[in-house]
């Protein structure tokens, strides 16, 4: 598809670019003498009025292909609750843009061909008209604030971190350039923190003489258990982060001297995420441009690619510096069952200092 | 057809210009004739835009074949590629001062600094600026400016790099990246400087425009291109001292130890002794001004872009209150939307929604000026000249850009395409190429009375083809990308194997960037041989309206060699008739603005 598609976008340059050397052989006839041979003549309104017409088709042309040569480009369905809601939104609002997109570029292009200027054609003095005027901010208005509310009831759904009862509360912490997780242990409560408690295997400045802190759990994934609600706090030691986790439609800056919030909850675990028909697809897609890509590797004697399996991931989507593109952190979203087993084999606070002190 | 190039005869008050003996210095250089500083203005502009695309060439050329050794990077980025192989660092740079460059030095100083000081005076019937001196003195404060930003490319540790909103703290700690060294320093000096002109700059836009009007021309009866512009200067001069302040107050905070920005920062191993600022006040003070920036850059194109599809549609421009009414109202709401830029930013979420709603506001005026436009074109008698073509496509691009606005614009969809390749590819369409568009569109048509020569129009129909199909080729699959998550200022998207498949789209769009670059040399040619070799313009080519055109072909400084024209209608009698059907002035079908009412003809109640 993507190469049919480089095929057809290459076609069109080159004749765009034909027909253009054709019009400036014909630039070079006599006829254009003196400086009314730099104004449009009839002769080129009639052919860049004609090119505007090609230009609005083609362009249906590419927006089309687009759609269908990058439908897996899309994100696959939303792994959060929330995240339904915001597809459904995203879809509704795609569509909306897409006809306007449609109806505007053709009557645009449409007129620069219908009435590309000839001799003695005569434009119509129209400077006015307070009826057309109105319907077309009306009609934008209406549709606006239709999407407009949506979204804003949303808005403030989804930005409510309050709104669960008993929600596993999780710190996300950055730093250049990686992610570190901590997890608030029996009590769910996060220990207090500043960067200035950071010393030895206190590497994200737990407060030692804070008692909620003691059990808390440092980690570098981050384990999910599936359908309960967690409430992120996002921190930073050095400089501004974001955590982007595209699949659960979550994103929140990660700010230095304050901590942020965002909650959600994770509804597919990994395992049903990676065996869904579009994942399996996607994944043997990349796995064999991978193959391809290692054969060429290996010829040139480097190391082959490893075969790709989809995780969840969050990465850095705020510029951090020189591995800005290379600050990721996998997530796993399992069953409470598997979580709670995980959670088991991670070291508390203070069993961290005890063993640093030993 | 005749053209009526002869100025109204009634000698008036405002005549009597006299000559000064002009030296080489006094004319080319330190010249205080607007319509020198504005083709300084423009060349200037466009040496930095060609310093800017050919960066982002090299940006693309890197996201096509990451870590890949390239000879034209060993060449022009040195040791900054060693072995060929881009550093990041150095790919962060690159970002950094290509939207730096693009955004205040072309789009800003080179269009707006060019066209309000060449048309302002010409097109109000003035003989100069308000103040000829502050003028020169704007001028080349912004040349300052940009030899301050071009010179930080040179120094050790690299130009600034924590892209062009340089957020801090990566921006005012130096041991976070090398380019917040002093590459950073230059770059705050260079837009402090940059600011001292434009403000200078606009404040003598709107002094102008509303003390040098010449008799007649009311406010009701100015050209498009002078309301935008004259809203554009009022909305610099209101947001850009509050990045003048940001910028200090970073200063501050990098130099002498206050902690406006700073807050809890652990960096190397080491706690900095910061206590109490924010990054989020930052992005408040940032955004205050980068979004009403938008508009500084779009407006101008929008009121050149007016001007010329009314003039080639030979029709007068639909709706001119509610033109003026939506710049107002753009101007207006452009100072209110700024937190559309941080929804994600840790602010409170409550201020979200009331710029989601602040945001989809300012769509419905730009919703009225694309109808406009398309309803100006609309039974017209298209006059199919390069700007026409480059103003039509700047409606294009214009919409095809603003629409994914909605997107962005709603706090909760931006959620997830936040600084991702989807924004990158909505702000270059909409305010990138769009005010590119109106740039060049600028350019072609008012280059005959800037010069007094004719660019030549194959080759401006070249260019406008291939830059159009170029420039959608690089922006509309570039939405596609930022849908998969793809993030922005990534030096390489190797480390995610769930980008893989995308691989093939980015070399496509590098393809086309390469080639788009390259079409825009057809340009540069033309207009550098139109300035020695092209044709003698006649005094009104486009058959326009507006008092530009009166003036002959004689360049002095003083505009006018006689009196200043008189005004006697707006500028739109383009196809004006009489009840008879015949047009105003017989065998004319355009009244220019300095010719009285005619026996019978009712004025335009516009
Ligand atoms: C040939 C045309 C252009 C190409 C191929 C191009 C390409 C790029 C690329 C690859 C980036 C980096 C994106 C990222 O990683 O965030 C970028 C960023 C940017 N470009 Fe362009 N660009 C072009 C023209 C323009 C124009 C005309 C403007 C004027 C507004 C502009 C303004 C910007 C800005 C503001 C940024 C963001 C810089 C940042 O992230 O700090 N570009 N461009
Ligand atoms: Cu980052
Ligand atoms: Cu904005």
């Amino acid at each position: 598809m993507t190469a049919f598609l480089i095929i057809l976008i290459a076609a069109l340059f080159v004749i765009a670019l034909w027909q253009i050397s054709k019009i400036v052989q014909l630039g070079k006839s006599p006829e254009a003498n003196g400086a009314d041979g730099e104004i449009a003549n009839d002769a080129d309104n009639d052919r860049q009025g004609k090119f505007m017409l090609y230009f609005v088709i083609a362009m249906y042309v590419m927006m089309i292909a687009c759609f269908i040569g990058y439908q897996d480009y899309f994100l696959p369905d939303a792994a959060s609750a929330h995240g339904s809601e915001y597809d459904s939104l995203l879809l509704l609002t795609t569509v909306v843009i897409m006809i306007v997109q449609f109806l505007t570029q053709a009557l645009l292009h449409w007129f620069s061909y219908k009435y590309r200027g000839r001799k003695g054609q005569k434009a119509l003095f129209y400077a006015d008209n307070d009826r057309l005027e109105f319907i077309w901010t009306a009609i934008p208005v209406v549709v606006l604030a239709g999407l407009i509310l949506w979204g804003l009831f949303s808005w403030n759904d989804i930005m409510d971190v309050d709104k669960h009862e008993d929600p596993l509360v999780v710190e996300v912490y950055a730093y250049q350039f990686g992610w570190k997780v901590r997890y608030s242990g029996s009590d769910n409560t996060l220990g207090d923190a500043n960067v200035r408690f950071i010393e030895g295997a206190n590497v994200l400045g737990i407060d030692p003489t804070d008692a909620d802190g003691k059990d808390d759990m440092v980690a570098t994934e981050l384990h999910l258990p599936v359908n309960r609600p967690v409430v992120f706090n996002f921190r930073s030691q050095d400089v501004l982060h974001s955590a982007y986790m595209p699949h659960f439609r979550a994103q929140m800056n990660v700010v230095p001297g304050m901590v942020t919030k965002f909650s959600f909850t994770p509804t597919v675990t990994s395992e049903d995420y990676k065996s869904t028909e579009f994942m399996t697809e996607k994944v043997s897609k990349i796995n064999e441009i991978r193959r391809q890509k290692s054969k060429e590797l290996e010829a040139a004697g480097d190391v082959a690619l490893d075969p790709y399996e989809f995780e969840y991931y969050l990465l850095c989507n705020k510029i951090c510096g020189a591995s800005h593109y290379n600050m990721q952190m996998k997530i796993v979203v399992e069953s409470e069952e598997d979580y709670n087993k995980w959670l088991e084999t991670q070291t508390t606070f203070e069993t961290t200092l005890a063993n640093a002190e030993n | 057809m005749g053209q009526v190039i002869a100025a109204a005869t009634e000698h008036g008050h405002d005549d009597g210009h006299h000559h000064h003996k002009e030296t080489f210095v006094t004319k080319y250089i330190f010249s205080t004739d607007h319509k020198m500083i504005a083709k300084q203005y423009l060349i200037t502009g466009l040496i930095m835009g060609a310093i800017g695309i050919l960066m982002s060439v090299l940006m693309r050329m890197q996201i096509a074949n990451p870590e890949q050794p390239n000879v034209i990077f060993e060449a022009l980025l040195g040791k900054w590629a060693p072995g060929g192989v881009m550093d990041p660092n150095i790919y962060l740079a690159l970002v950094t001062i290509h939207g730096t460059i693009m955004v205040f030095f072309v789009l800003t100083a080179g269009l707006s600094g060019t066209f309000s000081n060449f048309l302002i005076p010409l097109q109000i019937g003035a003989r100069d600026m308000a103040s000829g001196f502050l003028n020169m003195v704007s001028y080349w404060l912004f040349f300052l400016s940009s030899a301050i930003m071009i010179s930080s490319l040179f120094v050790e540790l690299g130009p600034a790099a924590a892209g062009w909103t340089i957020y801090p703290p990566l921006s005012a700690v130096a041991k976070a990246m090398p380019g917040s060294g002093m590459g950073m320093t230059l770059w705050l000096v260079s837009m402090a400087i940059f600011i001292a002109s434009s403000l200078l700059g606009s404040l003598n836009y709107v002094v102008t425009v509303i003390n040098m009007r010449t008799k007649g021309m009311s406010m009701t009866r100015l050209p498009l291109t002078i309301w935008a512009f004259f809203v554009t200067a009022i909305i610099g001069v209101v947001s850009f001292p509050v990045l003048f302040a940001a910028a200090l107050l970073l200063i501050m905070d990098r130099s002498f130890g206050t902690s406006f920005f700073l807050s809890d920062i652990y960096i190397k191993g080491e706690v900095l002794a910061h206590q109490g600022g924010s990054p989020v006040l930052f992005e408040h003070l940032f955004w205050f001004l980068g979004h009403p920036e938008v508009y500084i850059v779009l407006l101008p194109a929008l009121g050149i872009t007016s001007e010329i599809i009314a003039t080639n549609s030979r029709k007068p421009i639909f709706g001119y209150r509610a033109m003026v009414a939506s710049i107002l109202a753009i101007a207006f709401l452009s100072t209110i939307v700024w937190g559309h830029h941080m929804f994600v930013s840790g602010m409170n979420p409550f201020l979200g929604s009331v710029f989601t709603f602040t945001t989809l506001l300012i769509a419905i005026p730009s919703a009225v000026k694309a109808f406009n436009y398309i309803t100006t074109l609309w039974k017209g008698n298209l006059q199919l000249n390069p700007a026409m073509l480059f103003s039509i496509g700047l409606v294009s691009t214009f919409i095809t850009g603003g629409l994914t606005g909605i997107i962005l614009g709603d706090s909760t969809l931006d959620i997830n395409v936040h600084d991702t390749y989807f924004v990158v590819a909505h702000f270059h369409l909409v305010m990138g190429i769009s005010a590119l568009y109106g740039l060049f569109a600028g350019v072609y048509h008012w280059f005959p009375k800037m010069f007094n020569k004719m660019m030549n129009k194959n080759l401006g129909y070249a260019h406008f083809w291939l830059t159009a199909i170029g420039a959608y080729g690089v922006f509309f699959p570039m939405h596609f990308i930022g849908m998969a998550g793809l993030p922005r200022r990534y030096y390489t998207n190797t480390n995610f194997p769930y980008f893989d498949d995308l691989a093939d789209t980015n070399q496509l769009i590098t393809y086309f960037a390469i080639a788009t670059a390259l079409a825009q040399l057809i340009f540069v040619y033309n207009f550098v041989k139109s300035i020695f070799y092209g044709k003698k313009a006649p005094a009104n080519p486009w058959k326009s309206n507006t008092l530009e055109w009166t003036t002959g072909d004689k360049h002095i400084h003083g505009n006018w060699d006689g009196p200043i024209p008189h005004v006697h209608r707006w500028a739109y009698d383009y196809s004006k008739v009489n009840d008879n059907g015949e047009y105003v002035i017989p065998g004319q079908d355009y009244t220019p603005q300095h010719i009285p009412l005619q026996d019978g003809e009712e004025e335009m109640n516009h």
